[in-house]
């Protein structure tokens, strides 16, 4: 079992990295937890005490299958009814570009836990770069596939865009994780360019 | 089982036929015979002779780690599933969601359910007899609540030699007896099930409450409760329809009856039915007498009016849940605007702060109050998952 949900992981390299950050016996949330797998094996090998935000309805159903606790809720509305400092972590992959107020859920993030853990996709990669050049319009990717006036996505950033807006929020960047093809070596060596996703360990000052 | 015989051919055939129609059979339990056994009761007086009409299905495993208690709604009973007879083609109010192989599965969970007290289907109510007096009870029965309701089966629990329920399941005023279960009882609820409910019934709630109580006491026939030949039939049924509106939606209303007429083709000009939705109610209504008694709704009502479970921590519904153990699966539904969802997360909000493992979620449904009836396919699901992984849980710690 625990096997079967880490090859899923492993289409996800940015969960992977987030995976690996989390020490045993952490309080985690995962907002926008989806099906929930990611917070299960967390529970299973890590015996974390977890807790999902999801809003959609079949996820909700997906993770109450998975045995992990899940709240039905729009990340939107904010994390009103989390105490603060109530979790060691709070996950955030690939959804800060689909919320209204990114900077808004930052805040809260940090309110609710100690530190924040985000995975956003990179619109500065090179191909991105390359395909709004060369053809002038809005590029259309694997992890991006939807038009322009049809996407989830609202808020996409590159990664000098998100340090600068942790910035702004006098937010520390504890860590940067930025994950390209490969071993990561041309992203890590030019993340803006060469990471197509980028995990962000982020605390209060 | 033993293998068949080819003579017992019928038997079997038999034996199919009564785990087709989930055969069941209601029992008593009795106690406060005495002084010291009475039930203690929020009013401060104690109830003598309880009687507990209850049901149970499935069997209890040995280490008594699968027993379900159900709790009903309002106008609901101890006959949650299955039937009484061959004949009988009326099943359990909650048939298709407690059974072999449905969600909740009496092949694998014991489950078992019980009339409230203040009750008409066989538990001890203001119909019964007072032993004291060698007559009905009727205004006589003292003002019950939810918890004393709770208290009252907690006894039955030990009754049934149940030391821990694996989870603790009730929709509405069932949803309420299941929070009260979990903070007046936190060391024998494993999981709480609180489907459609509240943590405290809103002032909307209340007026509804008193409106059908005024309709029952105004009935001439109600006679201060001393009613015998004639039931306030008229006031009991006014109260249902009034009620039955409430667990509706106007979405589910539109759809079903629309503005369509029934018994005429066109406008009658008088005040008679000629509406469907009309005709709808009057039914309701006229059903619900022939099941329901005007007193016990009386009380009933009058006990959800009562429910704040923050009440015991100075209105604060955090500190309230302060002492709770058990893991919940809270459920609401979108259309539900008698216990609309903002009340299901104010109970999430709090489980939450008090560090209480909980999940939620609102249904998308257009049924209204009533859904928790009606959308068995995905609370079935939520419910036969969630009760899965607490049963494992329970069993084999966390690593399952």
């Amino acid at each position: 079992m625990v096997e079967k949900l880490k090859q899923e992981l492993a289409k996800r390299p940015d969960l992977l990295a987030i995976y690996k950050i989390i020490p045993h016996d952490a309080k985690v949330l995962d907002l926008g937890c989806g099906d929930g797998i990611f917070l299960r094996l967390l529970k299973q090998e890590k015996n974390a005490k977890c807790l999902g935000l999801e809003l959609d309805q079949e996820s909700i159903i997906e993770c109450i299958d998975n045995g992990v606790p899940v709240i039905h809720s729009d990340l939107n509305e904010g994390l009103k009814f989390v105490n603060n400092n109530s979790f060691d972590f709070v996950v955030l992959s690939e959804t800060l570009q689909a919320v209204h107020r990114p900077d808004l859920l930052i805040n809260e993030m940090l309110r609710v836990g100690k530190q924040g853990l985000i995975s956003f996709i990179n619109f500065g990669y090179l191909p991105s770069r390359i395909q709004l050049l060369l053809s002038g319009t809005m590029p259309e990717t694997k992890t991006l596939p939807n038009p322009w006036y049809n996407t989830p996505n609202i808020h996409l950033a590159t990664i000098i865009d998100f340090r600068n807006l942790c910035h702004m929020l006098g937010v520390k960047i504890v860590q940067e994780i930025p994950l390209g093809r490969g071993d990561h070596s041309f992203a890590k060596a030019m993340p803006n360019l060469f990471a197509s996703c980028c995990v962000f360990v982020i605390a209060k000052r | 089982m033993k293998s068949p015989e080819f003579s017992s051919g019928i038997k079997i055939a038999m034996d199919s036929k009564i785990k087709d129609k989930n055969l069941v059979k209601p029992q008593d339990f009795l106690f406060g015979e005495t002084e010291e056994d009475a039930l203690p009761l929020d009013c401060g007086r104690k109830l003598r002779s309880v009687n507990i009409r209850y049901e149970t299905y499935g069997k209890l495993d040995s280490d008594g780690s699968n027993a379900i208690l159900i709790l009903h709604a309002l106008s609901g009973n101890a006959h949650v599933t299955g039937y009484y007879s061959d004949d009988d083609r009326k099943p359990g109010w909650w048939h298709e969601m407690v059974g072999p192989g449905r969600p909740i599965d009496t092949d694998k969970y014991f489950v078992v359910c019980s009339n409230v007290i203040g009750g008409c289907s066989g538990s001890t109510g203001p119909r019964s007899l007072n032993m004291e007096t060698g007559k009905l009870y009727n205004m006589d029965f003292p003002v019950i609540t939810i918890a004393d309701m709770v208290r009252a089966q907690f006894h039955l629990m030990r009754h049934l030699k149940i030391e821990k329920w694996l989870s603790i399941v009730g929709g509405s005023m069932g949803g309420m007896q299941a929070l009260e279960w979990a903070t007046a009882y936190p060391d024998h609820v494993h999981s709480v099930i609180a489907i459609a409910t509240t943590a405290r019934l809103s002032p909307q709630g209340i007026a509804f409450d008193w409106v059908g109580r005024e309709a029952i006491m105004t009935d001439t026939n109600w006679q201060n409760g001393e009613y015998y030949e004639k039931a306030p039939e008229n006031g009991l049924a006014t109260a249902r329809m009034l009620a039955h509106i409430t667990y509706l939606s106007d979405e589910s209303m539109s759809r079903k009856f629309g503005r369509g007429l029934q018994e005429t083709d066109e406008y009658s000009f008088d005040f008679t039915r000629n509406f469907a939705v009309e005709s709808y109610l009057q039914y309701q209504g006229a059903r619900f007498v022939e099941r329901f008694d005007a007193n016990s709704y009386l009380y009933i009502t009058r006990a959800m009016d009562y429910f704040d479970i923050s009440e015991r921590a100075g209105g604060n519904l955090s500190a309230a849940f302060a002492e709770v153990k058990s893991s919940f699966l809270v459920v609401s539904f979108s259309s539900d605007w008698l216990f609309p969802s903002a009340q299901s997360r104010e109970i999430v909000r709090a489980l939450v702060n008090n560090n209480i493992e909980v999940s939620f979620c609102e249904i998308e449904s257009s049924y209204g109050h009533d859904a928790f009836l009606l959308e068995i396919d995905t609370l079935g699901k939520m419910l036969s998952d969630f009760l899965r992984n607490r049963h494992q849980e329970w069993k084999h710690g966390r690593e399952t």
